[in-house]
């Protein structure tokens, strides 16, 4: 989230588009309630179901799933076209008069730079024009046709009310109902936000679709306000935390890159990291890359990271390509994999194609599993009827299953969506002889290196160098990591404008991320939390929930990263001569010396706003960007591309044109295309979801819950039943060309017949929370029926739009 | 009285005889019997957490069996939203307020355990023998298929024939060191539940 | 306030006059408002209630709806109804209501009650049923006008939603209250409450619902539990609400003998169940079962 769970109470319009907050996170929708209790909000709701969410909307619109760049580009070209802009926002914000070079182009829904074989842009056409200065062009009349408002004007001018109708399936005058509602938002004071989840991740073009959200949000000027914002409404109870820490295949903490091997070397990858500002006087806070770089280093690596060996850039590994989940299953399909570590994690049942991963994990020499609960994914070995029909003697994997405990039996932080890092305490032992996490990754690296330092072997020096200061080795405390990665001085800090003067002695915790050096002599393993546990201590662990603005920023309530900030970008919510644009809501203001205010400024603290420098100082232009510039895999400006699996044959957008119905720059395996099916075989459109009454496949384990929700079922909309002769509680079997499920149906007014291009569409709801373990009754993994193509940046899963049939059963 | 059966039927006339012998008198059963529930939670220990299902956070108590003393085995027997908490403010949703029967899930794992390849079952193992094995089996893999250079001689220092998908319902202090763990020994294939 | 015999107004099936002589300020007509214009319809408060009374309904089947468990029973004193309804406009509506006791002001529970203190009302209105006094013959099924008491197929008990009268006892809300994320569900005295429910009318009546009201029917003395509806013109829209419940004539008619003379109900009690076995015959049971009634009819008579 750029806002917070408590800021939605600010808001005067809320748009719930690629989420279901009211069912995925309620305690947070409080919020929603509240804005509109108590300021007279008005709450949108886009979705191919009518949710929960929806039913206490003040409009629902349907959708079609996968089809919201469609539907959002009309939003952007309504608009422009109505002058429905924040002039002063978008002017001085953002990248609106930025020139675009000459031979950027786009046509027929393929941008400049595409290569068909390997499905991947060359994209170094789509950046700016240069001047001799070094700096980016700019025409602030607005008028060069290469202007990224004209660009954009010309890209979205397909994107009518027309084309939402056809393509989307939304009828026009909701559509335009929305667009008037969300375009009241563009005067100073007023606010939307925007909350979405994985409705938007999970599809071949998810990143863009939120980019798109973001897009309507420049342009409305409801970045860094209070009640605005994109506010990602994030699934696990610290994913935010996991992401941050960097645990994927391509990052370090704190949004650090894991070097790829085609940087030759450390001196390449800092040169890619120099971030040397676009426009005169920006921040362009990344140019502190190298300090955030080194620390953590030093907090890795210790007395072994040196300047002489580039600070033990050699101990990490290089990347040829990402491999994030799809893709190391992909490999273990193939029997490239030896071993396997899920750490409370059921790929199983939470990646696509569940007839895949059984093959794949059966290919794994060994697995070891770390989890409270009895996992699907511990036992895909066993026969569990048609629900897991493997036969155990032919799989030769090893398999370990070690107990963990769970929250309730241990301290730690975690972070949520508003960015909010907090402590808890525990309150009882584990059950048996379960052991954390800390224990048994503390266990099995210390027992590694023991045999590295004995035995020797490949390349050790990374393993037996870790900087491991834990006062018992094999189990390092949540207390002793938290300070680690928060920071510390090496040495005795002296001020940089007078070095007679120490401002942090040697082993102090460091205050935050400003004191951050260069040169190996503070360590901090997650710069964005530094501060997290400073010198006054555990800063999580706050429990002052005073809100002395009455707007809901609770500054000392536990930590938000970075800086215990709650808003990013909370400058831009002032105009350019540093006066609140809304001084109903204000967060920080220019007081003629200093930037203060509820928050903490997100900006240089005694920057004259006269002088120039942008709200986002972590964008090189200082400006918000619409021009995505080659930060995307699939293009500067988001596209419509139809799902994998779509109803449709022609891609509407770009109908004349082969290679662009799906994601051109996705990445897709073989046999992973050849499991598509198609429409005449699978006429229905399906989307998988959760439900308000189960989390995951964690709570079929949970009593209460499977009470609440014991059994597996399918919505299908009243018309689809009619036709196909199904009533509520018939048996229905469900497939698609990667398998089938067999459950309940649920038949429903709250799924729509849409039309779409010319023809009647039937969307197919699946819930996700069933499996052959716990104590709900037992069903499918509904990934038997998911295809295995991820979006094109983040290979996030397309979970959210395939193709299926409904047949009675 | 549509359902009665024989056993309540004996029932019934049994109450039926002792309670109207006492409504003759015009009494009401002791006073002790009209009185509510006791309150439950009136001497545990209050123990502040955080709801470990969605990124809300919302804020919990426990409450534990005794008063924290030495010879108390705390065990959590309650669980309800935080009322100081700024988000939750005390509410909970229905997966939070079940946690309770989270914590004591049939489910929960007990102690390790061991599938031997081509087996059908589990079979116990002590957590000693379950570390050394999993650790010589990594290292026996690492040593064998580690990648210090491309063909061209780039420095990669990678080990590709393992994987890791890390919980983002652990703590950042145990994704932090898994990671950490985890880069040492040259992991890519690496990743978390971010995309689902 | 501790609810203890002092707190209690009314008992069923007992003649003798309730204390009166407390005089509570603030705070002692307290009411539940169920605001299901804000109802996401998540079950928080199923779970909540369950958890709070340590009971554990049966883990069932979906039979083709959201309602999960599908109908109020001994373990599960509430329940959210779904209910889809296309309005005027064509547009749909999904009218969840959270169902429960409604704590009469005048209680047809306690009414047709025939056994002394199964059935009390406090002074601050929550209406409880008091297990060890009943004697699961079903009249409080009968008597309530809005089918909320179930009774137990593991000990013939009757039950229902206390208002979590152990946690009003000592000062907090309900269980279910605490946990509503959405704050749909809300508790205080119950003019506050009323105040409240007109804070919310007013706002949905800008938001196009014109007949948004409150139900507090005055069939049944007014409740302890009142509903915030979009539509109070039509309460049956909301999985049958009655628009305008009343107790049944019967329960009237024979609450007046009972009175003063609750021997002749206990008669009446004995007797029907009497003729009910001699008219259906004995449900399959095996012989510790009747064993263990004998032996527990026997016990009970000797009790006093």
């Amino acid at each position: 989230m750029t806002n917070h769970w408590v800021d939605i109470k600010n808001a005067d319009v809320i748009l719930a588009m690629g989420g279901n907050a009211a069912e995925a996170h309620p305690c947070g929708f409080k919020w929603v309630t509240e804005a509109k209790a108590h300021n007279k909000a008005r709450l949108i709701v886009v979705d191919p179901r009518f949710t929960r969410t929806a039913s206490v909307a003040d409009i629902y619109a349907p959708i079609r799933t996968g089809t919201d760049i469609v539907f959002l580009g009309g939003v952007i070209s309504y608009l422009l076209a109505n002058d429905k802009i924040q002039h002063e926002y978008v002017k001085n914000y953002t990248d609106f008069s930025f020139i675009v070079r000459e031979d950027f182009g786009f046509q027929n829904g393929l941008y400049s730079g595409y290569d068909a074989d390997t499905r991947s842009y060359q994209r170094s056409t789509w950046d700016y024009e240069m001047g001799p200065d070094g700096f980016v062009k700019t025409d602030p009349s607005l008028n060069h046709p290469r202007c990224v408002y004209q660009l954009m004007k010309q890209h979205y001018a397909r994107y009518t009310p027309e084309m939402v109708a056809r393509v989307c399936g939304t009828p026009q005058d909701k559509f335009l109902q929305i667009c008037d509602m969300l375009a009241s938002t563009a005067t100073p004071t007023r606010a939307m936000t925007i909350m979405y989840a994985l409705g938007w991740t999970q599809h071949s073009v998810g990143s863009q679709m939120i980019r798109q959200g973001a897009m309507v949000q420049l342009l409305l000027g409801n970045i860094g306000v209070a009640g605005g914002g994109m506010n990602a409404l994030r699934g696990h109870s610290n994913i935010q935390g996991l992401t941050d820490l960097g645990l994927m295949s391509d990052l370090l903490p704190g949004y650090l890159n894991l070097p790829g091997e085609k940087m030759k070397d450390y001196k390449a990858y800092m040169a890619a990291h120099d971030f040397k500002p676009l426009r005169p006087n920006q921040l362009s806070y990344w140019q502190n890359y190298d300090k955030f770089f080194i620390s953590l280093m030093k907090a890795w690596w210790g007395d072994a990271a040196t300047a002489d060996n580039n600070w033990a850039y050699d101990y990490l590994p290089k990347l040829d390509r990402l491999y994030d989940m799809l893709q190391f299953v992909e490999l273990m399909n193939q029997g490239k994999m030896t071993g396997f570590i899920c750490q409370g994690f059921n790929p199983l049942g939470a990646a696509p194609n569940k007839a895949k991963l059984n093959t794949s994990l059966a290919q794994l020499k060994f697995l070891v599993i770390m989890d409270p609960l009895a996992t699907e994914t511990s036992e895909f070995w066993r026969n569990f009827g048609e629900h897991n029909d493997v036969d155990p003697a032919k799989i030769q994997t090893e398999v370990f299953r070690l107990p963990t405990n769970c929250f309730a039996e241990e301290n730690g932080s975690l972070t949520n969506s508003s960015r909010w890092l907090q402590w808890h305490w525990k309150g009882a032992e584990p059950p048996g002889e379960a052991r954390s996490d800390l224990q048994i990754m503390g266990e099995i690296f210390t027992r590694m290196r023991a045999m590295y330092r004995t035995d020797g072997g490949a390349y050790p020096d990374p393993i037996v160098n870790l900087s491991w200061p834990y006062a018992r080795p094999n189990s390092p405390t949540a207390e002793e990591l938290a300070r680690e990665y928060s920071g510390k001085a090496l040495k005795d800090l002296a001020d940089p404008k007078d070095p007679t003067k120490v401002t942090r002695k040697a082993g102090e915790q460091l205050a935050g991320f400003a004191e951050l050096r260069n040169d190996g002599s503070t360590a901090s393993g997650c710069w964005i939390f530094c501060g997290a546990w400073g010198p006054t201590g555990n800063l999580m662990a706050r429990r002052d929930n005073s809100d002395p603005t009455g707007i809901g920023q609770t500054l000392n309530w536990a930590f938000s990263w970075p800086a215990n900030r709650r808003v990013l970008y909370n400058r831009a919510s002032c105009d350019p001569t540093g006066k609140p644009f809304n001084p109903d809501r204000t967060l920080v203001a220019w007081n003629g010396k200093a930037w203060g205010g509820a928050d903490i400024p997100d900006f240089k603290v005694d920057e004259d706003p006269t002088h120039g420098m942008g709200p986002f100082i972590m964008n090189a232009e200082g400006v918000g960007r619409f021009f995505a510039r080659t930060f995307m895999a699939d293009g500067p400006f988001p596209e419509h591309y139809e799902p994998f699996e779509t109803p449709l044959s022609s891609n509407p957008l770009s109908p004349n044109q082969p290679g662009t119905l799906n994601n051109p720059a996705a990445r897709v395996f073989d046999d992973d295309r050849k499991a598509f099916g198609k429409p005449d075989q699978f006429p229905h459109a399906a989307t998988t979801y959760r439900l308000t009454e189960h989390f995951h496949f964690w709570t079929k384990h949970v009593r209460l819950n499977a009470i609440i929700q014991p059994q597996q079922f399918v919505e299908i909309g009243a018309a689809l039943g009619k036709e196909l002769g199904i009533a509520s509680g018939d048996r229905v079997k469900v497939s698609s060309n990667r398998g089938y499920i067999d459950a309940v149906a649920v038949v429903t007014k709250r799924l729509r017949a849409l039309q779409v291009d010319g023809k009647t569409l039937h969307h197919v709801g699946i819930p996700i929370h069933w499996g052959f373990k716990g104590l709900a009754k037992p069903g499918f993994l509904a990934n038997t029926l998911t295809p295995f193509v991820g979006d094109a940046n983040s290979q996030t899963p397309e979970f959210k739009s395939f193709l299926v049939k409904v047949e009675k059963l | 009285m549509a359902d009665m059966t024989r056993r309540r039927f004996l029932m019934v006339t049994g109450a039926s005889l002792a309670g109207s012998s006492l409504a003759l008198l015009g009494f009401s059963p002791t006073a002790a019997l009209a009185e509510v529930r006791e309150f439950k939670l009136a001497r545990t220990t209050e123990v502040r957490n955080t709801c470990p299902y969605c990124a809300v956070a919302c804020g919990i108590i426990m409450y534990g069996l005794g008063d924290d003393a030495k010879n108390a085995k705390s065990s959590i027997i309650h669980i309800e939203g935080d009322p100081d908490h700024p988000v939750n403010r005390g509410t909970l949703c229905p997966k939070g307020a079940g946690l309770i029967d989270f914590i004591h899930s049939p489910s929960r794992l007990q102690r390790p355990e061991y599938r031997a390849p081509g087996s059908d079952k589990w079979q116990p193992i002590s957590w000693d023998e379950a570390l050394g094995r999993i650790a010589k089996l990594m290292k026996e893999d690492r040593d064998a298929n580690f990648e210090a250079k491309t063909a061209d001689g780039t420095t990669v220092n990678r080990w590709l024939t393992i994987a890791m998908l890390a919980a983002s319902a652990a703590s950042n202090e145990v994704g932090y060191l898994t990671h950490k763990v985890m880069r040492s020994f040259g992991t890519l294939a690496f990743d978390n539940q971010a995309r689902v | 306030m501790a609810l203890q015999s002092l707190d209690i107004i009314r008992r069923s099936a007992t003649t003798l006059p309730s204390p009166e002589i407390r005089e509570p300020t603030g705070g002692q007509d307290v009411a539940k408002l169920i605001d299901t214009t804000k109802c996401i319809g998540c079950k928080a408060c199923q779970v909540a209630c369950m958890e709070w009374n340590d009971l554990r309904d049966e883990i069932g089947t979906n039979v083709g709806q959201y309602q999960n468990p599908h109908d109020l029973s001994d373990s599960s004193w509430t329940l959210m109804r779904f209910a889809e309804v296309e309005n005027p406009k064509g547009d749909l509506e999904w009218l969840i209501r959270k169902d429960g006791c409604m704590h009469c002001a005048d209680p047809g529970c306690l009414k047709a009650c025939p056994s002394p203190g199964a059935i009390v009302q406090y002074s601050n209105g929550i209406v409880d049923f008091h297990e060890e006094n009943c004697i699961g013959c079903g009249y409080c099924v009968t008597g309530c006008p809005f089918d909320i008491p179930r009774i137990s197929k593991k000990d013939h008990k009757a039950y229902k939603c206390t208002l979590c009268s152990d946690r009003v006892a000592v000062g907090l809300e309900p269980a279910c209250i605490k946990s509503c994320p959405t704050g749909a569900l809300v508790f205080g005295t119950k003019d506050d409450m009323k105040q409240h429910a007109a804070e919310r009318i007013e706002d949905l009546k800008s938001r196009g619902f014109e007949n948004a009201g409150l139900y507090d029917p005055a069939g049944v003395g007014g409740t302890h539990v009142m509903y915030v509806l979009h539509h109070a013109d039509q309460a049956p829209l909301y999985s049958g609400l009655p628009q305008d419940p009343h107790i049944s004539p019967n329960v009237r008619l024979w609450k007046g003998v009972s009175k003063p003379a609750a021997l002749a109900v206990m008669a009446f009690t004995a007797l029907a169940g009497f003729f009910h076995y001699i008219r259906v015959g004995p449900d399959e049971t095996d012989a510790s079962d009747e064993a263990a009634a004998q032996e527990m009819a026997r016990k009970q008579e000797k009790a006093p």
